[in-house]
């Protein structure tokens, strides 16, 4: 039964890359890519992959195929130039996917309970973290505190990703903003009024989410994506100036930055008892509620930089999206 | 052999379709929805590797021995964020092409460096 | 404090990109930034000495043993680039000011500051951890800040060059994920000593050698080596002239410290691929580099391009050293890395302070060049000599090393096309010469004043520093020697 539904899912991203491959309509490509998301989500399900499955889903299927349309709606839905150079890429690709494929052969077989990979680092993980951290969700332990500097690393990429947004795309708060017509949807009173119960309920979800991580599949990175795709439905219904008003880029700005100092400076803590950077067993007398605070603290560090970092994003390119229109 | 190793064969085809989008395809945007499978693919790669048969999902349960292997779980959730961050870096790019040049395909943007 | 070196390393100026977010003004901006620049040189400095006396320093992050937790590891070969690329960006970054605020608008000048400082933190995170895919993860930090650096440039090319890089790099991180997958499925472990001592049980494994593969191919895309060299020129040519001094000078040279890395420390002096026989191939393709880029490099217009494809011949040079393969052949790459930072960083800066003066970069531009801008001129012709290997010169020093490798290991064919190199690259800076000191000045530049301060001050210390390391070489030859045998160690 497992292996029809992984096949059965295997074979759909499949058609869903073939097709996204073959279609010219741009629009099209991203719907495809959203479906290609959604469906990889799916499988990680069927994986056991549940904290990826969540991620995957709000990544792939929710914050991607926005930028994407919001970029289309400046630049153009229909791609003009055909392939380039097909037989040189085709030929570059079955060599690369011919070694990938002899790559496998030596591999331990798929699914296989005594393969190095299940068998040496990852025991510790399952046999001895529930103790060592006190936590149920495994994933939770190694991503907060075993491999915690690895996540201050990705909240840093997040961060440098804004940045760089920031840097390339019209001042965000800084020079005269011209105040537009309404451009959200606002004036849709059912629209209106469905959004104004589900906000509430979108940025609970968002706060259940962050402090839920410990127990189930959730955390500060997920919350943040969830968190940040509240303001994003407020900011289509109600127009870029409304909801600046209500957040204020420069705040974003500074929340953004708050969160990786939060993060880090919960590592620099771990000085003060004599003990190395990021080891939370210092911040408490007992080292398991250490591992507590910490994981908390830092988690919070995470939803803060995530969610202002992808709001920063949506408004920077909304604001190009409002500009391009003025143009035009 | 096959049922060893056919979950493998198709994340690898998946990969591939990815990488060629991004070789062949003369549009910005196109190139980046290619890059993206292709990403997601080598995600799906892990999350195979760290699948474990009969087992759960990595949080403890009462009565449950055999979990999935939590370690890929993680190092995907951060490749994913990287995966997010630099498509947004990208597109943001393609914004500032198209400004600036009036095109998003790459055969009228040499033509037009060619230009100057 | 000191136990936390190698980890402060890294997190001061991981930590300092924020913080320096919340800085609204460039200026203010750009001394926090040159601060934490000293600070961290200071601590590769206190690092390297350590190192030097003590071996390797281990730093377990988050308090987690080895393999289950991230570790840091410090040896002569890390205290050595982590040496290389701060002394360089430390030295950019204190020219940079008057360059940076005539190329980049006001608003933007802090945020420029912070990606700086974020490129720099991923580059340090890269050379200290001791975790492969930790490597990812900064690699992709330091990435995202050198795409949007780049992309700053003025001219709009420097968006397309941006886009370019963002693919290739992708796809080359991408490789990189791919074969840390295998590794991992192979091994159950991400640590890279842990890996080290696994994979020797595991030689003879098609998984391996994929594994060594994608590793291999996803750097050289990162290291720009013919023929992955595609996206460099436009991009050094475009980007900031800050940018392209500092990526020049540092980023490349990260990346053939990861290639030896990945060969040396994790497969293995004695690991070769049968398929891919690593050393022939990159005699060759270093050997092509050279030639080709050279060529390239004699009819380019363009003086940022032109060095840039310099450069593409100068990692040429750094991967014949690996090719051969023996130690004294390893040891001209490491030199090498130290030697071109120097070379590249002076000649960047001193076209930083032309494009400043003049707006531009372009042979019409530096015509007469000599006579009013004649310090900024003399430092171009210094480091030019240097890149040519003139005896005195740190370029000499490699070339000799490389040639007495290549005949210690028979490599006759190698010696004549080193200095075949040597010739094609007295051309370009022959070239130079010629317009700065025997041409007539375009009208309109002979009141053209020398360059800033801070320019002038910087890449004088990177001339002085081609010459001073020419003649006694001891500090890069003690320790890329140290380097050296701990890379080969077993393999003798």
């Amino acid at each position: 039964m497992g292996q029809i539904l992984d096949f059965t899912l295997l074979f759909l991203l499949l058609v869903t890359a073939v097709a996204t491959a073959r279609v010219r309509d741009l629009f099209a490509a991203v719907m495809l890519s959203g479906i290609y998301g959604l469906v990889s989500a799916s499988f990680f399900v069927t994986m056991d992959a549940v904290d990826v499955a969540f991620t995957e889903a709000a990544v792939g299927a929710g914050v991607f195929p926005l930028l994407l349309l919001a970029v289309l709606a400046m630049v153009g839905r229909y791609e003009k130039t055909a392939y380039r150079r097909p037989w040189a890429a085709l030929i570059l690709v079955t060599i690369t996917g011919a070694m990938l494929v002899n790559g496998t052969l030596d591999m331990p077989a798929f699914g296989s309970a005594d393969s190095p990979a299940q068998q040496h680092v990852a025991q510790r993980y399952i046999e001895e973290s529930p103790e060592e951290i006190g936590i149920p969700n495994m994933v939770t332990s190694v991503l907060a505190s075993y491999r915690g500097y690895d996540t201050l690393g990705e909240v840093v990429v997040i961060f440098t990703a804004a940045i760089g947004v920031l840097a390339l795309l019209p001042s965000l708060g800084g020079g005269v903003r011209r105040k537009r017509e309404s451009d959200g949807m606002g004036d849709h009173q059912v629209l209106r009024i469905v959004s104004k119960i589900l906000m509430p309920v979108i940025l609970l979800f968002a706060l259940y989410v962050q402090f839920h991580g410990e127990y189930g599949p959730g955390g500060g990175f997920q919350a943040g994506v969830i968190f940040a795709a509240g303001i994003i439905l407020y900011t289509m219904l109600f127009g870029l100036d409304t909801a600046q008003a209500v957040i204020k880029p420069s705040v974003l700005r500074v929340l953004a930055a708050t969160g990786v100092l939060l993060y880090g400076g919960v590592g620099l803590l771990s000085f003060l008892s004599g003990a190395n950077f990021l080891d939370y067993s210092a911040l408490a007398e007992d080292p398991v509620s250490g591992q507590h605070i910490g994981i908390i603290l830092i988690e919070l560090g995470v939803g803060i930089t995530v969610a202002a970092a992808i709001i920063l994003i949506f408004f920077a390119f909304s604001e190009a999206a409002g500009e391009n229109g003025e143009e035009t | 052999m096959v049922t060893d190793f056919y979950n493998y064969w198709i994340v690898i085809a998946l990969m591939m379709i990815g990488f060629f989008i991004v070789i062949v395809q003369g549009n910005l945007v196109k190139k980046l929805i290619g890059l993206n499978i292709f990403q997601t693919s080598v995600f799906i790669f892990y999350i195979s590797i760290a699948k474990v048969e009969g087992g759960t999902a990595p949080i403890l349960t009462e009565g449950v021995v055999l979990y999935s292997n939590p370690l890929p779980h993680v190092l995907i959730l951060t490749a994913i964020v990287v995966g997010i961050a630099t498509m947004a870096l990208a597109l943001s790019l393609v914004v500032r092409i198209h400004k600036a040049y009036g095109t998003i395909e790459e055969e009228e943007l040499q033509e037009r460096d060619h230009e100057c | 404090m000191l136990s936390h070196l190698p980890i402060l390393q890294v997190i001061i100026p991981l930590l300092a990109a924020p913080a320096c977010l919340l800085l609204d003004r460039g200026r203010i901006a750009w001394a926090f930034s040159c601060a934490v620049a000293i600070v961290s040189l200071a601590i590769s400095l206190s690092l390297l000495h350590q190192v030097s006396g003590a071996g390797p320093l281990s730093y377990e992050l988050g308090g987690w043993d080895a393999p289950w937790g991230i570790e840091y590891r410090i040896d002569l070969l890390s205290a050595y680039v982590l040496l290389v690329v701060n002394g360089v960006a430390t030295l950019v970054l204190v020219a940079a000011r008057s360059s940076v605020a005539a190329e980049i608008d006001e608003a933007k000048q802090p945020l420029f500051y912070v990606l700086y400082m974020l490129c720099l933190a991923g580059l340090l995170g890269i050379i200290a951890t001791g975790d492969i895919f930790n490597v990812f993860v900064f690699l992709e930090i330091s990435s995202l800040a050198t795409y949007a650096l780049i992309a700053l440039g003025r001219d709009r090319r420097a968006l397309w060059a941006a886009y370019q890089y963002l693919i290739v790099g992708t796809i080359g991180a991408t490789f990189i994920l791919v074969g840390i997958g295998f590794l991992y499925s192979l091994t159950g472990t991400l640590n890279m000593a842990d890996l080290a001592q696994r994979l020797p049980a595991l030689a003879e494994s098609a998984s391996v050698y994929a594994a060594f593969a994608f590793l291999v191919v996803g750097v050289c895309l990162k290291l720009a080596l013919f023929p992955l060299h595609l996206w460099l020129p436009n991009a050094y040519a475009y980007a900031p002239s800050i940018v392209t001094a500092f990526l020049a000078a540092t980023a490349t040279k990260v990346a053939v410290y990861l290639l030896l890395r990945f060969h040396f420390s994790v497969f293995g002096a004695s690991f070769t691929d049968p398929v891919l026989p690593l050393e022939g191939i990159f005699l060759v393709l270093g050997i092509a580099g050279v030639f080709v880029a050279s060529i390239v490099a004699i009819f380019e217009d363009n003086i940022k391009r032109l060095f840039a494809y310099s450069s593409v011949a100068q990692i040429g040079y750094m991967v014949i050293g690996m090719g051969i393969g023996s130690a004294t052949g390893v040891q001209a790459t490491l030199l090498h890395l130290f030697n071109h930072a120097l070379m590249k960083g002076a000649l960047f800066l001193a076209l930083a302070a032309v494009v400043y003066r003049l707006g531009g970069a372009n042979f019409s531009h530096i015509r007469g060049l000599g006579r009013t801008m004649p310090l900024t001129m003399a430092a171009i012709v210094v480091a030019g000599l240097s890149l040519v290997g003139v005896p005195g010169t740190v370029g000499f020093i490699t070339k000799w090393y490389l040639v007495m490798a290549a005949i210690n290991g028979s490599h006759w064919l190698l010696v004549p096309a080193i200095l075949l190199g040597s010739l094609l690259a007295l051309v370009y800076v022959w070239r130079i010469v010629e317009a700065a000191y025997f041409s007539e000045p375009v009208a309109g530049t002979e009141t053209c004043r020398e360059a800033p301060l801070g320019l002038l001050l910087a890449m004088w210390l990177l001339v002085i520093a081609n010459v001073y390391f020419g003649l006694d070489t001891r500090l890069p030859v003690a320790a890329s020697d140290g380097a050296v045998r701990l890379l080969m160690g077993g393999a003798g």
